[in-house]
């Protein structure tokens, strides 16, 4: 065992990376929350994600549109949750389940050939001189562009909901869908946009899996990715900033324990790999002792006659 | 234009057509897929649904379906009264191997002794451990108000990681040559989950299951527990007026699924599988949540759900060595048979309409 070969730089630098999925994933399914939506779907969006962002990177040889084809992806899965929950009336923890279901069998069945073979490299983005600074060069500026887009992705969502009107038309379908529906908005199209950002936004945290963090292609790769991103939502009490913090300690925990097995201590790899799970249920028991923070109609069935 | 209307009451004649009507319509979309994945779609169909109950080689198939179906009818009737409180235990993959382990883990801690006695306590044993491992998310729960689907689930992962610890490590065969996976139940008589009646299938589990079966309905028809189980379900503000407690209500629900997942991932152990190996799981604690909403939360109808996936997996089985169908696209048409039911369960709880001009009085 020998913890002098951990590198804290380059530790916080794996963080990072080690959080974009999750935080990805994350983020959308806060908005579909925000508007009064379960997706219980997230582990299966994202999953196919992988898949279709692999194939397309794999087919094409470029990395930004396998990224493309991910969100395209897990919003074409995330469109079949719309129409079982908005037009069907379908329970939503029901149809979470189903389609996370659905889309690790559809996933592994679309890898078939896929397996084994290396996606083309995803560059850095080369920031001059920035990614020449000691220590903050390797942790903050050394990384590709889909790290800073999901970190961009929670600042647009943050003003998004806060400052535009279209914002506030969600938080308000979200809280209240009867009273919203009685104002004139549109619920069920607002909850439809949502769910599609949220499925696009689990595709492209899925591809990050597969084009980068591994980068591969295998079976149920996203190992629990969509439910930790679930449970970071409930973690960050439906606020957009502190679904980073959520990330970046999940991140952290991931990094820190795959550090640890590479160094060889004394505990079993399986111990460690049990890790980040664990600490996601001490998380959820620490936040959920306040609740009241939920939007008001998340989970319940909107149906216009009342 | 379509209109959708509120039934007064859910529908009893749709309640029971649509989960048919679901099974109808997966075969045409799944032999649409087929079709796309380059086989005949006839054929296909006709091999997963026909060739396991009525084709040549059936009489070795029908035993296999009961094998199959018991661990699937076992968990799902537990996760069936929990759905049916509102209350979402996803984690049954993880209490099925917990049960899996301690009920292993007893049998082997006797080895070689032969007494009668060790495979009762081995089946107590499974009980308890996924009766245990499904009072983590209760008790976090009604102590804390933490959400059970996350917990639950979350306790899937690590349950697998033990899993495999346990059979590189403890529970690891010393005369194995080094091999993952425990000694073989199979090779140790008074542990072995055998046959009763040899050729058919019919082990403990499938016992267990039946029995299940007719306890959770006596239970849901008769008893004032399951009536509480319904009410809370339908009327959560009427069952706390009633004097239902939600936090025993929790504590039953999830105590029963995780003790009847654990008895079959008992039973897998110590009879078909044999030994606790790495990849001991597959799955059917994931695949008894499609059967529980299939059989439409009724024990009965779970059975005979239960019996159905069960078809799909022989019969995926078959499609793979004859046709070579890839085994992922049978995991696919399980999926969407659930969609599929989930879609058209709409006709149970609304009304279709075709929207007349409204004129004005």
């Amino acid at each position: 065992m020998n913890l002098g070969h951990i590198d804290p730089a380059l530790l916080l630098a794996a963080l990072l990376v080690a959080a974009t999925p999750i935080l990805l994933a994350a983020i959308g399914e806060l908005v579909v929350e925000r508007a009064g939506v379960l997706n219980l779907g997230v582990e299966g969006m994202m999953i196919t994600g992988a898949i279709c962002g692999f194939a397309a990177a794999v087919e094409t040889g470029s990395p930004g549109l396998g990224f493309l084809a991910a969100a395209g992806g897990g919003a074409v899965l995330a469109l079949l949750f719309a129409g079982l929950t908005q037009f069907a009336l379908a329970n939503q923890v029901a149809s979470g389940l189903a389609l996370t279901l659905f889309g690790l069998g559809l996933s592994s069945l679309l890898g078939q050939g896929y397996v084994g073979i290396k996606p083309p490299p995803t560059p850095h983005l080369d920031l001059g001189p920035l990614g020449d600074l000691p220590f903050f060069g390797t942790v903050l500026f050394s990384h590709d562009i889909v790290v800073y887009l999901g970190l961009a992705l929670v600042v647009a969502v943050w003003a998004g909901l806060k400052y535009t009107r279209s914002g506030r038309i969600l938080r308000a379908v979200g809280e209240n869908h009867d009273a919203a529906h009685a104002l004139g908005y549109k619920v069920v199209r607002v909850r439809i946009l949502a769910i599609l950002f949220g499925g696009a936004c689990a595709g492209l945290g899925g591809a990050y899996v597969s084009l980068v963090r591994v980068p591969q292609w295998t079976e149920g790769m996203t190992a629990g990715a969509g439910w930790i991103a679930l449970a970071l939502v409930v973690f960050a009490s439906w606020r957009a900033g502190r679904v980073v913090l959520g990330a970046w300690l999940f991140g952290g925990v991931s990094v820190l324990q795959l550090n640890l097995q590479a160094a060889g201590v004394a505990i079993p790899v399986e111990y460690l790999s049990m890790s980040p799970y664990l600490i996601t249920i001490l998380v959820l028991v620490i936040m959920s002792a306040n609740r009241s923070r939920a939007p008001g109609s998340l989970g319940r069935v909107f149906h216009a006659s009342g | 234009m379509l209109r959708v209307e509120r039934r007064p009451q859910p529908s009893r004649f749709w309640t029971w057509l649509t989960p048919p009507l679901a099974v109808a319509i997966t075969m045409i979309a799944g032999g649409a897929l087929f079709a796309a994945l380059g086989e005949n779609p006839v054929a296909a169909i006709r091999t997963i649904f026909w060739e396991p109950l009525f084709g040549e080689f059936a009489f070795y198939y029908r035993p296999q379906m009961l094998m199959k179906g018991a661990p699937l009818i076992l968990i799902a009737v537990g996760l069936s009264l929990g759905f049916r409180a509102g209350i979402w235990n996803i984690g049954a993959e993880g209490q099925y191997i917990i049960g899996a382990l301690t009920g292993a883990g007893v049998g082997l801690a006797f080895y070689p002794l032969d007494a009668w006695y060790i495979f009762p306590l081995m089946v107590v044993a499974g009980a308890l451990g996924g009766w245990a491992w499904a009072m983590i998310p209760a008790l976090l729960k009604i102590r804390f108000g933490t959400n059970e689907i996350l917990v639950s689930l979350m306790l899937v992962y690590v349950a697998e990681q033990l899993l495999a610890q346990m059979s590189l490590g403890l529970l690891k065969n010393p005369d194995g040559f080094g091999f993952p996976g425990s000694r073989n139940l199979q090779d140790y008589a008074a542990a072995h989950n055998a046959e009763i009646i040899a050729g058919t299938g019919m082990h403990w589990g499938v016992v267990a299951a039946l029995g299940a079966v007719i306890a959770a309905h006596v239970l849901l028809q008769r008893h004032i527990l399951g009536f509480r189980v319904r009410l809370t379900g339908q009327a959560p503000r009427a069952a706390r007026f009633a004097g239902v407690s939600p936090a025993r209500l929790v504590l039953f629900c999830l105590g029963t699924a995780g003790a009847l997942a654990g008895m079959a991932g008992m039973f897998e152990v110590s009879g078909p599988s044999g030994q606790v190996s790495i990849d001991f799981n597959v799955g059917y604690g994931f695949t008894a949540i499609i059967v529980a909403f299939l059989g439409r939360l009724n024990p009965l109808g779970i059975l005979l759900a239960g019996l159905l996936m069960a078809l799909t997996y022989i019969g995926g089985e078959i499609a793979q060595s004859d046709l070579g169908l890839p085994a992922a696209a049978i995991q696919v048409f399980q999926g969407m048979l659930l969609f599929f039911l989930l879609a058209v369960d709409l006709l149970t709880n609304y009304r279709l309409r075709l929207r007349t001009p409204e004129v004005a009085p």
